[in-house]
């Protein structure tokens, strides 16, 4: 099947992509490998991060309160409010990176290493529910159900952690695939409206959030997962035979759950690029009409692709219980991860392994944002809008040249024209 | 599947789903989505109403204490009443079950009786023994349901036109800011709307301006957008608003305006005609939207680049103009409904203040089919169904609050999956149009 399948569906359709860095012909080598520097994603990306950190350390020293007092004698002394710009720029973002990778004030590296750790407990549900999304993305669907998938994989994974006694290990599995399948089903159910009856994902999604949140606050207040004798809406700790165990000691807040996100993207992986079901996915994803031409049964591939994307959010979900908030739970235990899992897929341009590093990034800035908020006084707020201008400089690479003067990719001479003319209409006004 | 050099687009969904599949030239195919959906809802309603009926009378009051005509509240005996509406309930799914035998369409208004009664049948039960105050309780549907609709005028235009507007969110929280910050700065909440607007279209210059000039995929546009705003406006709340809430964050509000005569009208009157300046600007932009869409040349020019951009510009229509500014004005609409926040109904802005209700925007704008009228319709469906909950948990109903508060994201789901099922949005929606 999937040697008749390999023709039709990917090539149909889409022009020949346009600008493909290729045979900068007469200039050396150097030249060469200059260009296919300044041309590449690559650079695009380190650009993006570093235009996205410029704008925010605008907006720190804007609103820094010592600049403000500096700033009403600028024009008497004007190094005052530079210093003090520079002050509450350099104070935030050294905050930023203390608090996500390195420590450079505490005595030993054991301890010193410690927030680098903290970002990767904080990016391991970034980068499973991120997956999930990301393979929405792949097969056209919007997986924007993040939440709803999470809460129900932490309700009833976190039942079996709590209520049921097992020993050791097997408790764990148990209340693993019990998670996992509790946010597959809630995804999957979603495909099976889109594929039987054509409801948009988007709206079921967004009201399936709706749905989990309420039921779940009813089940911690009144259902199975009420603490006994308790009257907060919150469920009983976690048995410890259920609990993820840390990787590198009690030191650590590091767990389980990063081996398994790692083996997760490595299956998304394998499964997007490597399966029969992955090309069927992608098939569907480039062109339903053209997949279904070609026998794919594009409702059954919807179906399966939300029941994977649920499933790998339902692990961010389980992640949360089973890992990081091991002592009962509330109905906000998602805590915001089903939408910073969209961001995380975008950054990650939807490939598993992009996914996987935007996650890391994602979770250093979470893990350094909370110290730069202790620390400084920056309200985290800062990381969102940071996390939001990378991905919009990413997706826009014709902006961050044009920022930068770098050279458009397939051009043949520098000297040349670009091929997009420059006119000014409001909408360039507007964007440069 | 074992054969796929046969061309089969049907062949390879399920029987259900070749409703949507085939064309219209193929023959009238039975839908029984319509009954089947009707008969579920009737055998719910049956559980509810007379399985677990109560005894007792339900009070309806029709009108406020101020009304000029004063209506007698309305009491119904509580068991009988399920008993009838069930029964009425069951005729009408009998009645759609024989229409679809006869090939004929199950029309709108007997689906919307059907959705009515049982709604009075709802009501009846959960008000055993209490008074609901039916004016009250549509007052505060449509004031919930005012962002909504301004949301999703602005999701509708900017989708007939050809981008995707997920940013509905971020354009209703920047309204939201800006209009409380410029309103307590002149304490002047006119000036906080104007500010709102602008803040809107900011919004939407992003946004087209990403969407169009550099075609970035709308989708991500507007996602990252809602997280930029969310961002910016919760920065700036932290670092000047908390701290000088009086000079910044204290805007003046609208004062509800009767409009004389048509305020004395009962039970339509004090839920229509006694509310803020923005509610009446509301009632004018959707009647505007419609218009301009289907009765003017400007509609036929968006429309026409919403769904064929090649066409458009073959007949000399600017495609990336007409988007850009059209998106902007989709966001000054938008924003007109984050000022509904601050400036109508809570007064100050909060972090996050509009907490989903773009979301909720967005639904509605699919739900009524890109269509402005059916899409205030939808959003009026989810503010009354918030406010039902609130009303009900006020007067104390049987029912635990999570699950009334859940039904109106429910009854989305059934009716999105039962009665709308494959929407078809604008046919370049989406896609940016690259001039060759």
């Amino acid at each position: 099947m999937s040697e008749t399948l390999q023709t039709p569906p990917v090539s149909s359709g889409k022009p020949a992509q346009p600008g493909q860095p290729d045979q900068p012909d007469q200039p050396g080598r150097v030249y060469q490998i200059f260009r296919e520097i300044t041309t590449g994603n690559a650079i695009i990306s380190v650009l993006a991060v570093l235009l996205a950190l410029l704008v925010g350390a605008i907006l720190i020293a804007f609103t820094n309160e010592d600049v403000q007092k500096a700033s009403v004698y600028f024009f008497s002394r004007p190094g005052d409010t530079v210093v003090a710009a520079w002050n509450s720029v350099s104070g935030a973002y050294s905050a930023l990176f203390q608090g996500s990778v390195y420590n450079f004030r505490k005595p030993d590296f054991a301890s010193g290493i410690k927030p680098l750790t903290e970002t990767l407990t904080f990016a391991t549900p970034l980068i499973a529910a991120g997956l999930g999304v990301a393979l929405g993305f792949r097969v056209g669907l919007f997986n924007i159900g993040g939440r709803g998938q999470m809460l129900i994989a932490a309700a009833l994974g976190g039942w079996v952690a709590f209520a049921l006694d097992l020993p050791a290990g097997i408790h764990l599995v148990v209340a693993l695939v019990v998670g996992v399948a509790g946010g597959a089903l809630w995804g999957g159910l979603v495909g099976l409206l889109k594929a039987r009856t054509g409801a948009h994902e988007v709206i079921t999604t967004i009201m399936l959030n709706y749905v989990a949140y309420y039921l779940v606050s009813y089940l911690l207040r009144d259902g199975f997962l009420k603490t006994p004798g308790s009257n907060n809406p919150q469920s009983p700790a976690s048995k410890p035979t259920a609990v993820f165990p840390d990787l590198l000691g009690p030191t650590y807040n590091l767990h389980l759950g990063f081996i398994l996100v790692i083996i997760a993207t490595i299956f998304t992986w394998w499964l997007l690029s490597r399966s029969n079901l992955g090309f069927q996915f992608r098939a569907v994803g480039l062109n339903p009409h053209a997949a279904r031409v070609a026998g794919i049964s594009v409702d059954r591939m919807y179906v399966y692709a939300m029941l994977l994307s649920g499933g790998l959010v339902g692990l961010a979900g389980i992640n949360q219980v089973l890992g990081t908030s091991t002592s009962g739970f509330d109905a906000g235990i998602d805590s915001g991860i089903g939408f910073d899992a969209i961001t995380v897929a975008l950054l990650g341009r939807s490939r598993p392994w992009g996914v996987f590093a935007a996650g890391i990034l994602f979770g250093a800035f979470k893990a350094g944002g909370f110290s730069m908020q202790a620390a400084e006084g920056v309200p985290i707020d800062i990381v969102l809008i940071v996390q939001s201008l990378i991905v919009l400089f990413i997706a826009a690479p014709p902006l961050v040249r044009a920022i930068f003067r770098l050279p458009t990719p397939g051009q043949k001479t520098p000297g040349a024209k670009t091929p997009r003319k420059r006119t000014t209409t409001p909408t360039e006004v507007v964007a440069s | 599947m074992s054969t796929p050099t046969t061309v089969s687009p049907a062949g390879s969904t399920g029987p259900s789903a070749s409703v949507a599949d085939t064309g219209p030239d193929f023959e009238q195919i039975k839908s029984w989505k319509t009954p089947i959906a009707l008969a579920i809802f009737t055998l719910l309603g049956f559980l509810l109403l007379v399985v677990f009926g109560r005894d007792g009378e339900s009070t309806m009051r029709l009108s406020t204490t101020t009304d000029l005509i004063q209506l007698p509240d309305v009491v119904l005996p509580t068991r009988p009443t399920g008993v009838v509406v069930v029964a009425l309930l069951l005729l009408i799914t009998a009645g759609s079950g024989w229409l679809v035998r006869s090939k004929a369409k199950v029309p709108l208004w007997l689906v919307t009786v059907f959705a009515v009664l049982l709604l009075v049948g709802f009501l009846a039960w959960a008000s055993a023994d209490h008074t609901i105050p039916v004016p009250g309780l549509l007052f505060g549907s449509l004031s919930l349901a005012v962002p909504l609709i301004f949301g999703a005028l602005g999701g509708v235009i900017s989708e007939r036109v050809g981008v995707v507007n997920v940013a509905i969110e971020g354009q209703l929280l920047a309204g939201a800011f800006t209009s409380a910050m410029v309103a307590s700065i002149t304490q002047q909440p006119l000036l906080g709307l104007v500010a709102a607007m602008v803040a809107g279209v900011l919004v939407s210059f992003v946004l087209a301006a990403f969407a169009i000039k550099y075609f970035v995929d709308q989708v991500i546009v507007g996602v990252v957008l809602n997280v930029l705003v969310s961002g910016v406006t919760g920065f700036l709340f932290s670092q000047l608003l908390a701290p000088n809430a009086a000079t910044l964050n204290s805007p003046p509000r609208f004062e509800n305006i009767n409009i004389p005569l048509l305020s004395e009208i009962p039970i339509i009157g004090p839920v229509f005609f006694r509310q803020t300046l923005i509610v009446y600007i509301m009632y004018v932009a959707v009647a505007c939207v419609y218009f301009g869409l289907f009765h003017t040349k400007w509609g036929l020019r968006l429309r026409a680049v919403g769904e064929h951009p090649q066409a458009a510009d073959t007949v000399g229509i600017n495609v990336a103009r007409t988007r850009f500014w059209n998106v902007s004005l989709a966001g000054a609409i938008a924003g007109l409904g984050g000022a509904y926040f601050t400036l109508g109904s809570v007064g100050a802005f909060g972090k996050e203040m509009t907490a989903g209700a773009g979301f909720i925007a967005l639904a509605a704008v699919i739900f009524g089919r890109w269509d402005p009228i059916r899409a205030t319709l939808a959003a009026l469906l989810f503010g009354f169904a918030s406010n039902l909950q609130n009303v009900l948990s006020i007067i104390g109903s049987p029912v635990p609050s999570e699950f009334m508060l859940m039904l109106p994201y429910l009854v989305t789901i059934f009716a999105v999956a039962g009665l709308v099922g494959q929407s078809r949005g604008p046919a370049a929606s989406g896609k940016p149009y690259i001039k060759s």
